[in-house]
């Protein structure tokens, strides 16, 4: 055996720099589920008696189903009753300003690398900080509302515009979807909320940091964008934990509406924390991402960089309702140690001259298994569906997996579906030449991976391409010796 | 002396190949190594690169006062010794020009020199690139992907330029190159020659040295050098064909 490949498959630790806690106050209800749980998460967050009656219906479905059991991972059993479903950082109730989130708070983000302070970002991005059950602050608010983009978390949307939130929570992912949405759609606590209206071209990117502190705790997130005729919005989200030798669940639900003409671009840069090297603790990222193209020319754009979570089970999916509509979907998806990754999209044709295009990346080191799952659908009104999809998966090292499972409906002849995979290893001899150049084993591994990944990270908003590239980096240390 | 292999023996997968192995090379000369299919010669240059499936069982290699066998395959080309591959390889998505970036400032690194910003090295690429008659589109593609053989011995070559190595060990930069090809390559590796700067010429033709001139030519066969010469050492070999060592050799 070659030496280079033993390096690839010895693991080293992994330097996971987000692992620290906050010591912050926290207020927390106890471990289990029940209605009496669900009205308590309600009536913390002040509801109206829509949400908690929406809420009790999801909870009574959910109770009906069974996990699924149809993904490529394997866990031990979730002991749903052994969850906290609501944790909250301690601090004043009503926020007026920035100045009054607590320093030990600011802190963490700054710690993450999110600054809060507004006169101190140098870029247009706008932030919303959720920790554990409930967003923190969210900034550039006023400047954005002046031009009718709102921008905040939900449980504020519920508050001061139940009727949008009314409209389109669970249109695009019913509380019925699947287990797991059924669960968020009774515990969820907290989330994102961006409405672009009419022609209005979001001037900044609007981004949601998720950052989950609290023991025993799971995180809900619930987010909703809506993008009015002719609007478009650049999403991004991020994503941390503190490393505990727990398994942490984070179970959110993603729902995006674009109208005639609108864009909708969402990117993700997962980095929850991915458990040690043995398989210990990490986050259970088990997510229900979806849009709908719902009227003509719209257009919805995901792309994810997932290096994080000890299981990832997410499919970003679009559905294209309007004719001419058109989705995508980018993804990078980077495992190592014992992480698994069962991820994929779907893609839903209904309306006419439909247009999808899927362009996945997966890369495996170390004893990590790696899936994409996706499903191409052309109805049979969908005349002149399109769809273009690409798999490539990356090995490092032979302890690993990788796996492709496309799926291809067409109940249509017009409709032209195309799909091209690849699996290949980093091999021995461009190792050998980029190390023949003075590029060590580590940096040149780096630079296969990033070239491998290069045609979705260049799907991202450049500031975070950099940091997702850097992520990708980091993520790889101690996948070769 | 800038390189002194003595008595290199070397196996792969258990078999040897290098059967004792001595060769010295000064600055500024250009040594050719010549001999049959199977002789070693492209393992000679694998070993010197420290390519890890060559086992080196017996001899030493010095190379600018250091001893080039305890040194990693990166800090043998950090310090100078540059290995133009047989076949170069692709790696899809990674730019030629970022890829030569990394290589450079990896070495300016070693050298303890700050790495060159894009101005600096954008500069210095395009003086280079007139060396090899290389064209700026191809560097913006990913590396040897999609490129023609000659593209590929150009890049190899160009690189060769832009590292500006000790010690240049060309591996059969001429195969499958044409002979417009092959004089461009050639001439890019005539303006490279200096007196600082030793070269290494692995080929198994003669017609090479029509238009590299090396100062001495040396027979490798069956895991040994068996006669060295001048320049026209290669011309008899041209002649008489392989054989005349061979038989020679073998009996």
């Amino acid at each position: 055996m070659n030496e280079d490949l033993d390096m690839l498959e010895q693991s080293a630790l992994n330097d996971y720099k987000y692992g620290f806690v906050t010591n912050i106050d926290t207020d927390t209800i106890p471990k289990g589920l029940n209605e009496g749980v669900i009205e308590l998460i309600s009536k913390k967050k002040n509801e109206p008696e829509w949400m908690l009656a929406w809420r009790l219906k999801a909870y009574a479905y959910w109770l009906k189903l069974v996990e699924p059991t149809w993904a490529n991972i394997k866990h031990p059993p979730i002991n749903y009753q052994d969850i906290i479903y609501y944790a909250a950082p301690k601090q004043k109730e009503q926020l007026n300003s920035l100045e009054e989130v607590d320093p030990e708070l600011l802190r963490t983000f700054e710690k993450l690398g999110i600054s809060l302070n507004e006169q101190k970002r140098l870029t247009g991005v706008a932030v919303d900080v959720v920790m554990d059950s409930v967003s923190i602050a969210t900034s550039f608010k006023e400047q954005l509302s002046e031009i009718g983009v709102i921008f905040c978390s939900i449980s504020e949307a519920i508050q001061k515009h139940p009727e949008l939130v009314k409209k389109y929570l669970g249109s695009v992912v019913p509380m019925t979807d699947n287990y797991f949405a059924a669960l968020n759609s009774a515990v969820f606590t907290d989330g994102s909320f961006c409405y672009i209206p009419k022609g209005v071209r979001c001037p900044m990117e609007l981004s949601t940091y998720f950052r989950i502190n609290a023991e025993n705790s799971g995180q809900f997130e619930r987010t909703l964008i809506i993008a009015e005729e002719e609007s478009y919005v650049s999403y991004l989200e991020g994503c941390t934990a503190p490393m505990r030798d727990e398994n942490q669940l984070h179970a959110a639900v993603v729902e995006l509406v674009a109208m005639k003409k609108a864009e909708i671009k969402y990117s993700t840069v997962q980095n929850w924390y991915p458990g040690d090297k043995e398989g210990n603790g990490g986050i259970y990222n088990f997510v229900t991402k979806r849009g709908i193209c719902l009227e003509d020319y719209a257009k919805i754009s995901w792309t994810q960089v997932e290096t994080g979570s000890a299981i990832t089970w997410k499919y970003p999916s679009v559905i294209l309702k309007g004719d001419h509509t058109i989705g995508e979907f980018y993804s990078v998806a980077f495992t190592n140690h014992h992480q698994q990754a069962d991820t994929g999209t779907k893609m839903i044709h209904l309306g006419k001259n439909t247009r999808s295009r899927i362009v996945s990346k997966g890369i495996s080191a170390g004893q990590s298994q790696n899936s994409y799952r996706g499903l191409v659908r052309a109805a049979k009104g969908a005349i002149n569906a399109r769809n273009y999809s690409q798999c490539d998966s990356l090995l490092l090292g032979d302890k690993c997996g990788a796996h492709t499972f496309p799926y291809i409906e067409v109940k249509n002849k017009t409709a032209i579906v195309e799909h091209e995979a690849t699996t290949s290893k980093i091999g021995e001899d461009q190792l050998f030449y980029c190390r023949q150049r003075g590029i060590d084993a580590e940096a040149a591994v780096a630079l296969i991976v990033n070239g491998f990944a290069k045609e979705v990270m260049n799907q991202l908003p450049m500031e975070f391409a950099i940091e997702a590239q850097k992520l990708l980096a980091i993520s790889m240390e101690g996948s070769v010796g | 002396m800038m390189l002194s292999i003595k008595n290199i023996h070397a196996n792969i997968d258990g078999k040897e190949i290098l059967k004792g192995i001595n060769l010295d090379i000064k600055a500024g000369e250009v040594h050719a190594i010549m001999g049959p299919n199977g002789s070693g010669k492209s393992t000679l240059a694998s070993v010197l690169a420290g390519r890890e499936e060559y086992e080196v069982t017996e001899g030493t290699v010095t190379f600018l006062d250091q001893n080039l066998l305890d040194l990693s395959i990166e800090d043998r080309a950090r310090a100078g010794l540059f290995l133009a591959f047989q076949y170069p390889v692709e790696i899809p998505g990674v730019s030629t020009t970022n890829f030569i970036k990394a290589a450079v400032n990896e070495k300016r690194k070693y050298q303890g020199k700050e790495p060159l910003d894009a101005l600096a090295f954008l500069k210095i690429m395009k003086e280079k690139m007139a060396l090899v008659e290389i064209d700026q589109s191809l560097l913006s593609r990913s590396i040897n992907e999609g490129f023609s053989g000659g593209e590929k011995k150009r890049n190899e070559i160009f690189q060769m330029a832009m590292l500006e190595p000790k010690l240049a060990i060309l591996d059969e930069t001429d195969s499958g190159l044409d002979i417009d090809a092959l004089r461009i390559v050639a001439n890019g590796i005539n303006q490279l020659r200096n007196q600082n700067r030793a070269i290494l010429l692995i080929t198994h033709y003669q017609r090479l040295l029509d238009y590299i001139q090396p100062d001495f030519v040396h027979v490798l066969y069956n895991g040994r050098i068996v006669k060295s010469g001048s320049k026209a050492l290669a011309l008899e070999l041209e002649e008489k064909g392989y054989d005349f060592i061979t038989e020679e050799t073998d009996l």
